[in-house]
Formats: C-alpha cells, structure tokens, sequence
C-alpha cells in the first residue's frame, strides 16, 4: 500500500559543510518468512530516514522498542545493506565501499554496544580485544601494544590489566574496555548502543564523564542511542525521535525537552518520572495507550494517530466531517487518520517535527515542568 | 529504629533481620540488621545500587533463599504473627495468598510452553482448591484486572504472542491473582520502554489503591521513588542506611551516600552541568569495609576515623526527621539550613 505522505519540504540537515556524517533517505525493509500461500510480508524497519552530525556533535536517538535505532546505525556501520538510501562519510558516498575501502571506512566509525559481556570475547585476553580493530592498520607488533596500553590507560585501566579476561572485570569496567576498543583506531564517529544502561547509576556516571571527556579529546562524534531521557539530555546537542521506523521530531536538545512539538515527543518525556516528589506533585501526565503498531501493518495516516492524546482533543472542536472516528470508538481529525505528516521545519527552521497539529509552548508547559 | 508514620497498619513488620549464605569462599551477610515496615495502602520505596540486599531482603521474608541461606537473627511478622521461623508448608501458604511477589527478570520467569491462563490457574489452583474451570475465570478476571485488552481470547496465549509490556502484565497478574495483602515487585520495570513503565507503574498504584495492598517497589529509578512511593528505604552493602518520608529523603537527605546518588544521577526535567560519579565500587560482601560501609567512597569522611571503627546505628536526628545511619550527619542538616 503506497501510503499517502503530505509534500516533502527537505530534509532536517543542519551541519552544512561541517557534517561528518550523513544520511539521504535511509531505509531498511526486511522481507519476513514466507508464509505458506501468501505474499512474505514486509517490515518497514527504517523508513526514508535522513539526518547529519556536525563534527564534534553528539546526536541522542531515542524511541520505544523496535522503532529501527539498531538497524538505523547497523546501516551507518556498513552491517547490514540498506534497501535504499545513501550514507556519506565526510562527504564520500560510502554505501556501496567494499574490500579495502571498507575496511578504513571501518576504522573511522566504530561501535559501542549495550552489554559490555557480550560483546568481548570471554576467552580473548582484553588487550587481544581492544587490540582487534587494529588488526588491518599495517602498524607493527609493538606500536599496536603500545596503544593497546595507552587506550587501556586513558580508559582508567591499567596496562597490566589487558593480560586478564572479561570475567575479571566489573561491568562498569567492562563497558571501558568496550570503549578502549572502539577507540584503538581513533575514529570519527561514535555509535553508543544503549552504552550506560547496564550499569548502576554511580558507575553509569563514570562512564558518562569518560564519554564527555573523551569526545573533547579526540574530537568524536556521537550517536547515542538510549531509551533513558536523562541520559540523552545529559550527554546530547542534539535528539532525533523515531516513531516506526521514521523520525517523528529533530531538535536541539534544549528546544526538543522544553518544548517538544511531536506530541510523541511530549508523550515520552511525561512518561519519564522526575526524582522530585513536588515536582511529580504538579507535573501533567499523559497516558500512553498500548504498543506501538505493528511495523509490518502500520496504521494509515499518522503512524500515532490511535495513540495520540492531541489528536482527540483537537477532534472535540472540529465538525463531524472533519473528524474520522476509530475501531476504539476515539475520534481524530481525519488528516491524522489518513495523510501521512512529513517531517517540516518549523518557523525558525532549526527544529523539525513530522505532525500535522505541532504542539504550542503553552500545551506542553505543565508537561515539561 | 523504625519509621514513625502514623498511617496505615503495618501488615509487614521486618526488624533487624540478618540473612547468612554459606558460600564456597565463606560466610557473607546480604542483609545486615534490616528494619523494614510495609503499611496497608502505602507504597516503600527500596533503592540502592546492585548487590546491595534488595532482593534478599524480600526473599528472606518468603522464604526463598539459595542453598545454603538462612535467616540468623531479627524477627519477621505478618499481621502480627512470628514468620521467620514458619514451617516451608506454613511459607508455602503465605507466599501469594498473604505476601504476593513479583520477582526480577520474571518476563524469563513465564514457562513458554504453557498459555498464561494455566499458568495464573496453577497459582490459584494451588491454594485454593478450585476447579479447572473455576481457575480459568480467575485467570480470566485478573488478566481483566491488570489491564490486558481481550482477557478472555488472551487467557489462551502463549508468552511469545505478547509483548514485554503484556508479559510483565502477565507476571502482575500472577502476583495478584490471590490478591494478597502485601505486593512486593521487585525491579518491575527495568528492562522496559519509559512508556510502558509509565504503563506498569500506574497500574501497580491502581492495584495498590484498588485492593488496599500494601505496595514495595524495588527500583533503581529515584524517579519512580519520587512519582508512586510514600515511604523510601536507601541499601547499601545489606544495610539500610536512610530510611523515612520520599520528602525527607529526596529533597533534604541526611546521608551521605543517597546525597552521592543525587548527586551522579542525570535527570530528565533539568540539564545537569556537571555529573558526580561516586567513585570506586560498591563493596564486596566476602570484604565489607569496617566501619561504616561506605567510607571508602565516602565524600564526607575527611579523614575522620570513627567512619573506619565503628558501625553508625540508624537514628532520628530529631523527632520529625528520616532516619540516618552516619556519623556525622547533623553536618548535612546544618549544611542544608544555610545554603
Ligand atoms: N533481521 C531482521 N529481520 C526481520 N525483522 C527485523 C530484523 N531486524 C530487525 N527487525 C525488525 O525491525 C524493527 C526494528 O528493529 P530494531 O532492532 O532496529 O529496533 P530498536 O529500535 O533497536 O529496538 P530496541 O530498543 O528493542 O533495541 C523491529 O520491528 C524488528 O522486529
Ligand atoms: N547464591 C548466593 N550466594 C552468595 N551470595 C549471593 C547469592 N545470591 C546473591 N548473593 C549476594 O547477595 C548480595 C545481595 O544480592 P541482592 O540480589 O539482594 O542484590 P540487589 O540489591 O537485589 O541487587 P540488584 O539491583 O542487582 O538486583 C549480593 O552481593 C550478591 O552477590
Ligand atoms: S499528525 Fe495527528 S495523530 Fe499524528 S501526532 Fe500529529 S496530531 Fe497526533
Ligand atoms: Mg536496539
Ligand atoms: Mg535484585
């Protein structure tokens, strides 16, 4: 089914001639099991996607389980083939590298995944780990251990620790070696997969710090994805919300939790409780109803549309005309049901939202207070 | 020590419990001189990094502790009755009926090779002596109670057909379907989106409020502490080091280390500066530091060497205030006046 989309204004792209990064109309369709007798049905993971990252930016990437983050950035790291779409690495087209071109485009965009245990080998001594990347860099034995030691170091670790196994390690310590790793070959970019949610809140903050520091130091760039809004607020410039495979709002991070625009967006950051019981006191809470829809059969319209509170309370003060009721029985404005919002700029042209009815200050104040 | 709250009954009383393992490399104490009232209609708080004793606290009360555990001092009662000394067949009848639980990483805890209506069934037939049928409906009725659209076309599904947030709703179920007097989840949200969390959590508080339970909520999310829990208990190496109104222990703490946890924790509604690790690990129990057992990291120590003797006994640095297990607390309260 071609879903009907209102006229596409551009893409959010705000880092011009600084972009390290960038990704032009980015989607994934994963093509599912064949069902006996029927046509394999299609699961719209990433769905015409497209962002930049300045040099030196940190980018939060936020949005419920199974929206497309990880396969969003399996895309950028070149692990798996995007149905169609371009990635451009400082302006080279890098979607279609192989061989050899595609092992440095490995060294200059690295990743660090969620569980620090599984993704070390639990029979590799760590220094053989971190020292993997490195494995095609032409360096010799001992330069290679040299910054083996010196990136274990950086790390808070000490040299004589990469003769031990993971197991001998704590997890915040785990998680340090995953970094070490990806650092080895200073890239470019930083890919963060959920890297702190493992780990208790006085360790997490460690790691935090060692990321912020480490960004300055090397000139990084990030992609943090993380389902904690504390976490993404603390570390980002910038946050992307995806919504069933596409992004539903782009903005600098002060604009997107102060005062978002999607009314997913608002919906999130209600759903984040605050520790401070006179705030939570006073604080409007929205009800999120249900699960995201299924990827493989996505609501027409706006893909939020059956969950979505601004919806039905704009339908109460539209005409009977204007208003498409659902299976449920709620009713919204029927451009919400059947047109699907593209992702537009607001007035400044800085901060971008894929909704039909963008939110005003004024509705999202005792959200975000 | 304990709380003074003039609301609620306690059903839950726990003093000075002490829990031993036996493990290869030697005795360790995973709940050390634990204090503990859970009031009908309230909702406790417990808080604290990993290994800190949330978990055995709880299963030590419901007798389940791994091999080679046991309960060695303080007393538990229920409604007044002794329990810590319970036969496993009295244990067996009080778990679900009279303390319901809802353990951690329970979404691995659903057999998948069984529907969800036989697994509720079994809890209820198990103690109720109720038919087939009988169990089915009460299956059917409590999947209704913990919000699961279609319960009746539901009861027949499988835990891979659900999602997280069903399963976790599942798993709720199984610990209401007896409807007990106390409720104790334990990390119920922790490996689900903010929005289903928002989901779970308000349903636990409709239930709470809805069957007059007493709620305990084990979390490491001082945000949910601060939205769903009257009352706050803060663990750090098995012992409860604050303990008092979520008021008291959040907005004018008088511990030193639930200040650390503040203090390292990024929040969504503010843009932190600057965070403040805690620095080092939490203790391991084969080697818990003399002392209070937070000294090592302790911000507030400055040297001073009664932290590395003596035990601090938890107290009430006046008649209206929280109770705090450190030495030099009165430091924090004078600190808090003049800033
Ligand atoms: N190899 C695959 N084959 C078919 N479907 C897939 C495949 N990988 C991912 N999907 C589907 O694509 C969607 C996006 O998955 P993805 O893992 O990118 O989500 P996510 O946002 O990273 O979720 P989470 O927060 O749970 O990690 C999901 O519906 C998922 O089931
Ligand atoms: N079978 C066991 N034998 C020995 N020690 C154990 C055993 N099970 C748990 N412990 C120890 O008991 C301590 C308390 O564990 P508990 O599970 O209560 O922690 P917790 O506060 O619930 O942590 P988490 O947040 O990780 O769930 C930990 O230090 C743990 O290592
Ligand atoms: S387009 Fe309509 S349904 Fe979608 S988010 Fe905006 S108001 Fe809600
Ligand atoms: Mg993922
Ligand atoms: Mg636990």
């Amino acid at each position: 089914m071609a879903a009907e989309t209102a006229e596409a204004p551009g893409a959010p792209f705000v880092a011009g001639q600084d972009a390290v990064l960038r990704v032009e109309n980015l989607s994934k369709h994963f093509r599912q099991r064949k069902r006996f007798g029927r046509p394999s049905p299609v699961v719209r993971a990433v769905d015409d996607v497209s962002f930049d990252l300045a040099r030196g930016e940190t980018l939060g990437l936020v949005g419920e389980s199974g929206c497309g983050k990880t396969t969003l950035s399996r895309m950028i790291l070149r692990l798996i083939e995007p149905t169609s779409g371009k990635v451009f690495l400082d302006g080279e087209d890098v979607t279609r590298l192989e061989g050899r071109h595609l092992r440095t485009f490995r060294q200059k965009v690295q990743v660090v995944f969620q569980d620090p245990y599984a993704s070390l080998d639990p029979r590799q001594k760590v220094g053989a780990s971190v020292g993997e990347p490195l494995t095609n860099s032409g360096l010799s034995r001992e330069r290679k251990l040299e910054i083996v030691h010196e990136t274990l170091e950086r790390m808070g670790l000490q040299r004589g620790q990469a003769r031990l196994f993971p197991h001998q390690f704590s997890g915040g310590q785990r998680q340090r070696i995953g970094i070490a790793r990806a650092l080895s070959v200073t890239p470019q970019v930083l890919l963060l997969d959920e890297p702190v949610s493992a780990l208790d809140v006085s360790i997490q903050a460690q790691v935090l710090k060692l990321l912020r520091d480490l960004r300055e130091e090397y000139g990084l760039s990030y992609i943090l994805i993380s389902h904690d809004l504390s976490v993404v607020r603390h570390v980002s410039d910038r946050v992307m919300v995806m919504y069933l495979g596409r992004i539903v709002e782009i903005a600098s991070k002060h604009d997107l939790y102060t005062a978002p625009r999607h009314p997913y967006t608002a919906s999130l950051l209600s759903a984040a409780p605050v520790p401070d019981p006179d705030v939570e006191r006073v604080r409007e809470r929205i009800q999120l109803a249900g699960d995201p829809p299924n990827p493989v059969n996505p609501p027409p319209g706006c893909a939020f549309h059956q969950r979505c509170f601004h919806a039905s309370a704009l339908a109460e003060k539209l005409p009977d005309d204007e208003v498409e009721v659902l299976a449920d029985g709620r009713r919204v404005p029927g451009a919400c049901a059947r047109l699907q919002p593209a992702l537009a700029p607001g007035a400044a042209g800085t901060r971008w939202s894929a909704c039909h009815f963008p939110l005003e200050n004024e509705e999202t104040a005792a959200i975000t207070a | 020590m304990t709380v003074k709250s003039d609301e609620g009954d306690v059903l839950l009383d726990i003093r000075s419990l002490r829990t031993r393992i036996e493990t290869l490399r030697g005795v360790v104490h995973p709940v050390n001189d634990v204090s503990l009232q859970c009031r009908a209609g309230r909702t406790l708080a417990v808080v604290g990094e990993s290994g800190s004793g949330k978990s055995m606290t709880f299963l030590s009360v419901l007798g389940l502790l791994p091999a080679g555990g046991s309960i060695e001092s303080g007393s538990v009662t229920y409604l007044g009755r002794e329990i810590s000394t319970a036969s496993p067949k009295e244990m067996r009848r009080l778990r679900g009926k009279s303390i319901g639980m809802i353990f951690q990483d329970s979404l691995a805890g659903l057999n998948p090779s069984f529907t969800v209506g036989e697994q509720i069934g079994d809890v209820v037939r198990h103690h109720e002596n109720a038919s087939r049928s009988q169990a089915r409906e009460r299956a059917i009725e409590t999947l209704g109670l913990v919000g699961l659209p279609n319960p009746r076309e539901r009861v027949d599904y499988y835990p891979h057909q659900l999602s997280g947030g069903m399963r976790q709703r599942v798993m709720i179920a199984m610990g209401v379907a007896l409807r007990p007097r106390v409720l104790v989840a334990d990390e119920p949200t922790t490996a689900l989106d903010v929005t289903v969390q928002a989901q779970i959590m308000e349903l636990l508080d409709g239930l709470r409020r809805e069957l007059g339970m007493s709620l305990v909520v084990i979390t490491h999310d001082l945000g949910v502490v601060a939205r769903y829990a009257e009352d706050v208990a803060v663990m750090y190496g098995g012992r409860v080091v604050e303990h008092g109104s979520v008021r008291q222990v959040l907005k004018s703490t008088n511990h030193p280390y639930t200040e650390a946890l503040l203090r390292s924790s990024p929040r969504p509604d503010a843009s932190v500066a600057e965070l403040d690790p805690i620095p080092g690990q939490p203790p391991n129990l084969l080697a818990v530091p003399p002392g209070c057992g937070f000294h090592p990291r302790c911000h507030r120590r400055d040297g001073r060497e009664d932290c590395t003797v003596q035990i601090p006994q938890l107290r009430a640095l006046s008649p209206t205030s929280q109770l705090t297990a450190c030495h030099h607390a009165e430091e924090m309260v004078m600190q808090e006046v003049s800033t």
